[in-house]
């Protein structure tokens, strides 16, 4: 039960509801039309995803959240080309999605950095692949704009793991991708790192013309960094709902605080709790002797 | 315990001490029952051979043999034997051995014609070094092409498997009938015997190779060769290195094989000669010479390895980078060893070479 009444997450400022308006106005840049997708297995199929459906606007922040086996990472492979789905379509600037390409960048959980690549080299990787003259000045640029500049000729095994993530998103972005694409990017850092890397990337998508889809099971992130989350419900992965953030833009850390901030909060939250409802009812078996008057 | 602690390294002087030690033990062994008389020496070296008839000075004998003897030529009021304790020929002592490694080289073959020790170590260097070599050539590339693509790994790989439990020498006298009695059928064993172990183990290396990796490099635009090329080759390449040390030391075993079919040759031939002339302290000097050159040979290459996969925990060689920069030219924008500050491995881009 919530002590404070909070607003309702629907209740949008005027400026806020200003910039949603205009946001959809925007071109689509990465479109999802019913896409599902089956994993065969031994005993019958596992239907991960199904008639999972949106649209993200240029220079959206659009995060996916929902309860774990949802298939959120599934989604975003999907969207990167890495797999295919088994019914829907992707479409990306109108053109159907296939195979994985340097115009969807992506930043992974897990660090993917080569380690046989100094910093810098590891930027220029795409560049040079795509055979780009000047690939060694632009790539300096996208690490300078992440703030490593004193480290482009270490390996990546002599950088902290926040460092290791900033690299790989100017590695990223270095191809100038339309989408960039993040499967719980900081999923392994601590929280001071993690909010650390949350205000790089804030700062990051204001200054570059790019559409982010944000994958993370944190409901702090998800809201303090997305114009819109995509809820998921699990087994299989369906939207359960979009929601319009209704924190203004630009976002600093004071504003996990304000009243709107929780109320989204605590929305979601109920939703993605009511799917692991009897989830709470465990048998509990008390195993030592307990003072029930301390309580 | 400072010296028994589960999964705890030892510091650097304690390693080193032991390291020495484990080298020194079987030294010291070897030693006491060489040098300590009253210990093992079962056999009379005969130092004067009396009135005996059958016994001559310089001969080794059974202790019971040698005081039989004697007891019979004191009955018979003969002159007695004299001698001292020996060990078996074949067991000479360490000192015989190191002066042995030394003058082999320095002596004659017995019959003219006949090959030196050097020529004889040498010979086996090359056969190994062909053997090696042909079957790399061939080894490497399909074992990386099974571990990478499922194609070729279920085309090739379950026949290499059943292929791998024939020995290699069993396949002797084939390759003798097919490839004459020279070289030739030597390599091949060495080939047989290294080929299809290389292909499997390199197969599953590369197998090991994170598949996020290769993911990466795709959402980055790479595939088909540049992927192969730029990811798959340097991932996998410090494990390969290590790959290849192992599996060359399979080869020097498969060569002692190899050496007796057909015409004997190189230190096989070397060793089986001084054996039957009974120069025993010359067979161990061979047999050290080849633990040395094994040893020496998988040394450089961990010190070339620990130089070329510098971002996997190596470090550049002042030495290594001076011999790069000979053959090469300097080319990497950010470490010289002409330009800037000698042997400074941070500011070292030197990962392509």
């Amino acid at each position: 039960m919530n002590t404070i009444p909070l607003p309702n997450y629907k209740e949008q400022s005027p400026a806020v509801a200003d910039r949603f308006r205009r946001l959809k106005e925007r071109r689509v840049i990465l479109e999802a039309e019913r896409v599902g997708k089956i994993f065969p297995v031994e005993n019958g199929d596992i239907q991960a995803l199904a008639d999972v459906s949106f649209k993200a606007y240029r220079r959206e922040f659009l995060s996916v959240i929902g309860p774990s086996g949802c298939g959120k990472s599934t989604l975003i492979r999907i969207l990167a080309g890495l797999e295919s789905a088994t019914a829907g379509k992707v479409l990306l600037d109108g053109q159907m999605v296939e195979k994985p390409g340097p115009e969807r960048g992506m930043v992974f959980q897990g660090y993917t950095l080569f380690p046989w690549l100094t910093v810098k080299k590891n930027v220029m990787f795409g560049l040079e692949v795509a055979g780009k003259g000047q690939a060694e000045p632009e790539a300096l640029q996208w690490i300078e704009m992440v703030g490593l500049g004193e480290f482009v000729n270490h390996y990546p095994d002599q950088l902290s793991g926040g460092m290791k993530q900033r690299v790989a998103i100017a590695r990223a972005l270095a191809n100038r991708p339309r989408v960039l694409l993040m499967d719980e990017p900081f999923g392994a850092l601590d929280a001071q790192t993690r909010a650390r890397m949350q205000s790089y990337l804030m700062q990051i998508w204001r200054n570059v013309d790019i559409t982010i889809i944000f994958i993370t099971h944190d409901l702090d992130e998800a809201v303090y960094l997305s114009d819109r989350i995509l809820v998921l419900d699990a087994n299989p992965g369906t939207v359960r709902e979009m929601i319009e953030v209704p924190v203004p833009q630009p976002r600093s850390p004071e504003q996990h605080l304000s009243p709107e901030f929780l109320a989204t909060k605590a929305h979601i939250e109920s939703l993605i709790h009511s799917q692991h409802e009897n989830e709470d009812d465990l048998p509990i078996i008390r195993l030592t002797q307990v003072n029930d008057d301390v309580f | 315990m400072a010296w028994l602690s589960i999964q705890k390294k030892l510091s650097g002087r304690k390693r080193a001490l032991l390291i020495l030690i484990s080298f020194l033990l079987p030294l010291i062994l070897w030693s006491t029952i060489s040098y300590v008389p009253f210990l093992w020496h079962p056999m009379m070296e005969i130092t004067s051979e009396g009135d005996s008839l059958y016994l001559e000075k310089g001969q080794r004998v059974k202790r019971k043999v040698f005081d039989r003897e004697n007891k019979r030529l004191a009955a018979g009021g003969e002159n007695q034997m004299a001698g001292v304790r020996a060990n078996p020929v074949y067991l000479p002592a360490p000192h015989q051995v190191f002066v042995a490694a030394y003058t082999s080289f320095k002596s004659k073959p017995r019959r003219p014609g006949d090959p030196w020790l050097h020529q004889s170590l040498a010979h086996s260097v090359r056969v190994v070094f062909y053997g090696f070599l042909l079957s790399s050539l061939f080894g490497v590339p399909l074992g990386i092409f099974c571990g990478v693509f499922d194609f070729f790994s279920k085309l090739f790989e379950p026949f290499f498997e059943f292929f791998r439990y024939m020995p290699a020498p069993v396949f002797g006298a084939l390759a003798v009938a097919v490839l004459g009695i020279n070289d030739s059928p030597k390599i091949a064993i060495i080939f047989i015997g290294t080929f299809f172990q290389q292909v499997l183990v390199i197969a599953n290396t590369t197998r090991q190779l994170p598949p996020s990796l290769v993911e990466a490099a795709q959402t980055l635009g790479a595939r088909g060769w540049t992927l192969l090329k730029k990811v798959v080759l340097p991932a996998i390449a410090p494990s390969v290195f290590l790959d290849m040390r192992i599996l060359l030391g399979w080869a020097w075993t498969y060569l002692i094989v190899a050496e007796v079919i057909g015409t004997s040759t190189g230190i096989t031939w070397f060793i089986n000669q001084q054996a039957k002339y009974r120069i025993y302290e010359n067979v161990y000097a061979a047999i050290l010479m080849i633990g040395i050159i094994g040893l020496g040979t998988d040394m450089i290459l961990a010190w070339i390895g620990r130089n070329l996969f510098v971002w996997n925990g190596g470090k550049r060689n002042g030495l290594f980078q001076f011999l790069v920069e000979l053959f090469y030219g300097s080319r990497h924008e950010t470490f010289s060893f002409t330009r800037t500050k000698y042997f400074n491995h941070e500011y070292d881009t030197a990962t392509e070479l």
